[in-house]
């Protein structure tokens, strides 16, 4: 957990800006990984990294999504680099002032994972449709998923999903793929989220 | 103290049998038809003889000659409510145990219906006695649940979750286990005697969902200031689902991932849900069979966990006779 503070001495640690998870000295570097939708137009993908670039990120891949298309009709692009937090939070602002649509934005530490499963009739009510709803709450985005279709594609199947939901809005994903669930008439085991068992 | 027993099944039959041990006197005991009320004719001087009510009920299926209504109106000390659960109106147990506090006696309750249909109604009908009611039975059988949240006070809990149904988790770790199909653990489940033959009761939920809405109860009036603005919880307001339609892949996907399902109780002072819910795979959580867990948070005191056999006759009557010994 990101706000997990426990053992960490109120007193004696540096009293400049401490970052949020109270641990970590800001200047390190770590990898951040940012989701942007861009129009299907020439030099928009490059108009995207230069502000990446320009405040002192450092690219390490980019995944072009060419044949997927957003909810919107755009092109998914995850950009990874490192920086370090401060110029992290520079770079998402920058992007968003240069008018680029970021869809998610966080590190490791910054993202919540969930791990939950669904089961019924997965395949019969379009587990695509299904997954890219998921994907279209701005909460979180599917990160994995396995299916088990036991008895061919006509029975209940069940799916085991991995989000990965923007910090603090766990319950808000939760929520989200539970109305989905409702409408879909498929049934949701979730996780004991904050309970680390 | 002296103690009726309302109820002669496995519960009620071992406090019958226990409560010499634990220095108390069984002075009536009732089952639905029948009852047996201690007046020196059943070969002692003084109390029942808990072995021939045990074998009465065992080779006629009756306690004894007298009128039930006879043991509610026994001189005792304590009730022990032990008859089945019964869920709306939550009678007759609810009328047991108002007919003893009118006659300023306590009652000692394993029967969930009153306590989790009727709690405001209880406590209405404890106010005007001098008799008290305990509960703890209700939940989690052995597990001491509710003492231990009445012992941090209700006012420093936050929330209470757990396991509370034996039945429905020795089917989730069998089929987690064996890879087996839920119809097919079930009928291991009934051969073994885990499940009744209707099991809708514990695989639906509705018996953790009980427990649980005892424990917001308890939550729910021991944290309000003026018990007349606390919230009091039933049935109707628990979001339940149950476990009968968990597919065997389901728990192989989980399982794949060091997870694993588990109906899952939780009760704040304001929420009732029971759910089957992902959990890691060798989480406290996560017990075995048809063993039981209760997960205490509190403001000040962390999570207490208490695992152990949340049914059975001895074990639930160890629970009926604690009760009994708060109230000497």
């Amino acid at each position: 957990m990101s706000d997990d503070r426990d053992g960490v001495p109120e007193e004696g640690v540096d009293d400049e800006d401490a970052t949020p998870d109270g641990g970590h000295a800001s200047a390190t570097p770590s990898t951040h990984t940012v989701r942007l939708e861009l129009v299907d137009e020439p030099g928009q993908l490059l108009a995207a990294l230069h502000p990446i670039a320009d405040n002192g990120g450092n690219l390490l891949s980019i995944y072009h999504e060419r044949g997927n298309k957003t909810p919107r009709g755009r092109i998914p692009v995850e950009v990874d680099f490192e920086a370090t937090q401060e110029r992290f939070e520079g770079i998402v602002e920058a992007l968003r002032s240069e008018g680029v649509n970021v869809m998610q934005a966080g590190t490791e530490r910054y993202a919540e994972e969930v791990t939950l499963l669904l089961f019924g009739h997965l395949i019969d009510t379009d587990l695509s449709d299904t997954l890219s709803r998921i994907e279209a709450c701005e909460s979180a985005s599917v990160a994995d998923v396995s299916l088990a279709a036991p008895q061919g594609t006509e029975e209940a199947s069940s799916a085991r999903l991995r989000l990965e939901a923007r910090a603090g809005e766990t319950e808000a994903a939760l929520a989200a793929v539970r109305e989905l669930a409702e409408e879909k008439e498929l049934r949701l085991v979730e996780p004991l989220t904050g309970v680390e068992a | 103290m002296k103690l009726a027993v309302i109820g002669a099944g496995a519960v009620g039959r071992s406090v019958v049998e226990l409560a010499g041990e634990y220095g108390h006197e069984v002075v009536a005991v009732a089952d639905s038809a029948t009852a047996v009320v201690a007046d020196g004719t059943d070969g002692r001087a003084a109390g029942v003889d808990p072995d021939a009510v045990v074998a009465r009920k065992a080779e006629r299926g009756i306690v004894g000659d007298d009128d039930p209504a006879d043991a509610l109106a026994a001189d005792y000390d304590v009730l022990v409510e032990a008859t089945p659960t019964t869920l709306g109106d939550a009678e007759p147990g609810f009328s047991h145990v108002t007919r003893a506090l009118e006659r300023d006696r306590h009652a000692v309750l394993a029967n969930k219906g009153p306590v989790a249909e009727r709690f405001g109604d209880l406590r209405a009908a404890v106010a005007d006695s001098a008799g008290e009611i305990r509960f703890e039975a209700t939940v989690g059988g052995a597990i001491p649940a509710v003492s231990t949240v009445e012992d941090i006070e209700p006012g420093h809990v936050t929330a209470v979750r757990g396991v509370l149904n034996g039945t429905a988790n020795f089917i989730l770790t069998r089929m987690a286990a064996e890879g087996l199909d839920y119809d097919h653990v079930l009928a291991e489940a009934q051969d073994l005697g885990v499940a009744e033959a209707d099991p809708s009761f514990d695989v639906d939920g509705t018996d953790a969902a009980l427990k649980c809405v005892i424990l917001a109860n308890v939550l729910s009036f021991g944290a309000a200031t003026d018990p007349a603005d606390a919230r009091e919880f039933s049935l109707d307001d628990a979001d339940v689902a149950g476990i009968r339609d968990v597919p065997g892949s389901a728990l192989r996907l989980a399982a794949e991932d060091g997870r694993t399902v588990r109906l899952i109780g939780e009760a704040t002072g304001e929420t009732v849900r029971v759910a089957p819910r992902l959990v890691p795979e060798n989480g406290t959580l996560a017990v075995s069979g048809t063993q039981n867990i209760v997960q205490i948070e509190t403001t000040h005191a962390g999570r207490l966990n208490i695992s152990g056999r949340g049914a059975g006759g001895p074990e639930t009557a160890s629970a009926v006779l604690g009760d009994v010994g708060r109230l000497e």
